[in-house]
């Protein structure tokens, strides 16, 4: 057997069986890499020795942690002590972390060793992976597709066998639609059960640190491992962390599961929806109820995040400046240019095009219009939610309206791309949890393309979402190898 | 919300950041047509609605006042683009 295409939580158990070294699963996947990324394009860089010598390191330590020795998969906006971080940008050329973010504290604790470096859309702003400044990423399963975004390297790689799992970050999506477009599970948890210390940070009050996977159970022990208080993060719920692969085996049985009108709008896909009514069937076969709810705002969600979100970003970015790190413009004659020349340099049009819209939105005469009303309808969004969830346990709607769309497709038009993002955006705004689980794939002309389908929970809903997950995968049976 | 009249180029310049001309026609078009995509908010009545700032809202969040490490100099500054003994070096700013 290949080793490459184990679960995480299968490699960890051939681990702590001593079946299989640390050194044994770095050095397949590596071979895969060799193999396969030429192609996909999902690493920005793979430390290969380092990741060797983390394995050897825990290759002579007596098993302990629940990733002892499994090599794991990063985002490229989380710090790494002595290794770059470039949140797919150039400004951040160079830049290597001095300390390490929470997560990677945490996966560390736990055993874990570092493979490398995901791609993603710069700053995490896009839905395809197309904006990374240093290439775009394929869609193993049709490598003239997006990935997704912005977590859309993690995804790739993890579809194709390339790692065993990994962390990427959701503000809008950028977990979810990912591993919905690759075929992968991917979970946004509530806002601040992860906390975000040493991540890139986008829009502060969206952004979340998640999983991507190859199932549910690889889900469940990443969060596991990641989750709960974090002192350095003051968004960091003291909520304790319950045992989330527990709830993978407790069955559906009476869970109330709601149907959100406003997400089976014009627009989506035929295929999709097929797909997604498929899995309510089966769900309800598995003793879930059906309840029909509504969520009147969802139409405004896409707007209400383009103003915060670019909001947020315009103030979190002002720190790319070229004075502290990274890019620096050659020869400033003084300091405004200095930071005008080393920005212009340093972003891409599309972390551009929202520092504008961002600082536009925040500007005076424009604040109440933009930015206060934005957080007003937020408001609106969030009861929305509190009121289905008085009348359901979980929400089911698709993850993303289509299947992946060829590369270049929407790349002209950013509006366009911000409505990839329609189903999973409403979630960040109102701090809940969402999980996407391949439900199927598309059938008729062309390569099949994978479908994914979203729960949402409630705050601090994780359990319920892997209940439902768990359930659902036992059921859902389709064909995950892209054939790469 | 009155009618987009958004300038690329003044905003662009509030926020530190040269524009090609090039770059300044494309974005003022895109931007003008995320705006009007915004306006649908006006549809909404949000009067006596309290804004939304954070999900999860948890205010003053102190850690224990207990003294710990911190970062040190060399290594904070070790990704300065120039650095002048203990200092970030940047352009002269006053006279």
């Amino acid at each position: 057997m290949s080793l490459h295409t184990l679960t995480l939580a299968q490699a960890a158990e051939k681990v702590r069986r001593k079946e299989v070294s640390s050194v044994d699963l770095v050095k397949a996947l590596l071979v895969r890499i060799r193999e396969v990324d030429p192609r996909v394009q999902a690493f920005l860089d793979v430390n290969e020795e380092d990741a060797l010598e983390q394995a050897r390191l825990r290759d002579r330590e007596s098993p302990s942690g629940a990733l002892h020795g499994v090599p794991v998969l990063l985002k490229d906006n989380m710090n790494r002590r002595g290794t770059f971080c470039s949140c797919g940008s150039k400004i951040l050329n160079g830049y290597r972390a001095p300390y390490n973010a929470t997560v990677v504290e945490r996966l560390e604790k736990a055993g874990a060793v570092f493979l490398g470096r995901a791609n993603m859309d710069e700053f995490a702003m896009g839905s395809s992976t197309e904006n990374s400044a240093m290439h775009a990423t394929r869609n193993p399963w049709d490598l003239e597709r997006i990935p997704g975004g912005s977590s859309g390297g993690c995804a790739a790689a993890v579809a194709s066998d390339m790692a065993f799992g990994s962390l990427g970050s959701d503000t809008g999506g950028s977990i979810r639609q990912p591993a919905a477009v690759c075929g992968c599970v991917g979970l946004k948890p509530t806002y601040g059960r992860v906390s975000r210390y040493g991540l890139v940070a986008f829009a502060s009050s969206l952004d979340q640190i998640g999983p991507i996977t190859k199932d549910a159970r690889d889900a469940a022990l990443l969060l596991q491992t990641i989750a709960g208080h974090d002192p350095r993060d003051s968004t960091s719920l003291p909520d304790a962390v319950p045992d989330y692969s527990k709830a993978l085996e407790q069955g559906i049985k009476g869970l109330r599961m709601g149907l959100p009108k406003e997400y089976f709008a014009p627009g989506l896909d035929p295929q999709v929806e097929k797909l997604v009514r498929a899995a309510v069937e089966e769900l309800r076969q598995l003793g879930a109820e059906l309840v029909e709810i509504s969520l009147p705002h969802t139409p405004y969600a896409v707007a209400v995040y383009y103003v915060i979100a670019t909001a947020e970003a315009s103030a979190n970015l002002a720190r790319f400046d070229g004075v502290r790190y990274g890019h620096r413009t050659s020869e400033p004659s003084d300091l405004l240019d200095l930071y005008g020349r080393t920005r212009a340099e340093g972003f891409g049009p599309e972390v551009k095009r929202r520092i504008i819209l961002g600082t536009y939105v925040l500007s005076s005469g424009y604040y109440d219009a933009y930015y206060l009303r934005a957080q007003k309808v937020r408001t609106l969004i969030r009861r929305d939610f509190g009121e289905a969830f008085k009348k359901c346990d979980f929400i089911l709607t698709p993850t993303s309206p289509t299947p992946a769309f060829k590369l270049g497709e929407k790349a002209n038009d950013p509006l366009q791309m911000y409505l990839a993002d329609i189903c999973t955006i409403a979630a960040n705004l109102a701090g809940i949890c969402g999980i996407s689980v391949p439900c199927g794939r598309t059938g008729g002309a062309g390569k099949p393309l994978p479908v994914g389908l979203q729960f949402l929970g409630p705050s601090m809903g994780e359990e319920t979402l892997f209940r439902v997950a768990g359930a659902y995968e036992q059921v859902c049976r389709w064909d995950r190898n892209p054939g790469l | 919300m009155s009618t987009p009249s958004m300038d690329v180029r003044y905003v662009a310049q509030l926020a530190r950041l040269n524009l090609s001309p090039d770059e300044a026609e494309r974005f003022q078009a895109q931007l003008e047509q995320v705006l009007a995509y915004v306006e649908q908010l006006e549809q909404l009545d949000v009067k006596g609605i309290e804004p939304t700032a954070h999900a999860v809202p948890r205010s003053n969040v102190f850690r224990a006042d207990e003294e710990s490490s911190s970062l040190p100099v060399d290594e904070a500054l070790g990704n300065a683009p120039q650095r002048l003994n203990n200092l970030f070096r940047v352009p002269k700013v006053v006279e």
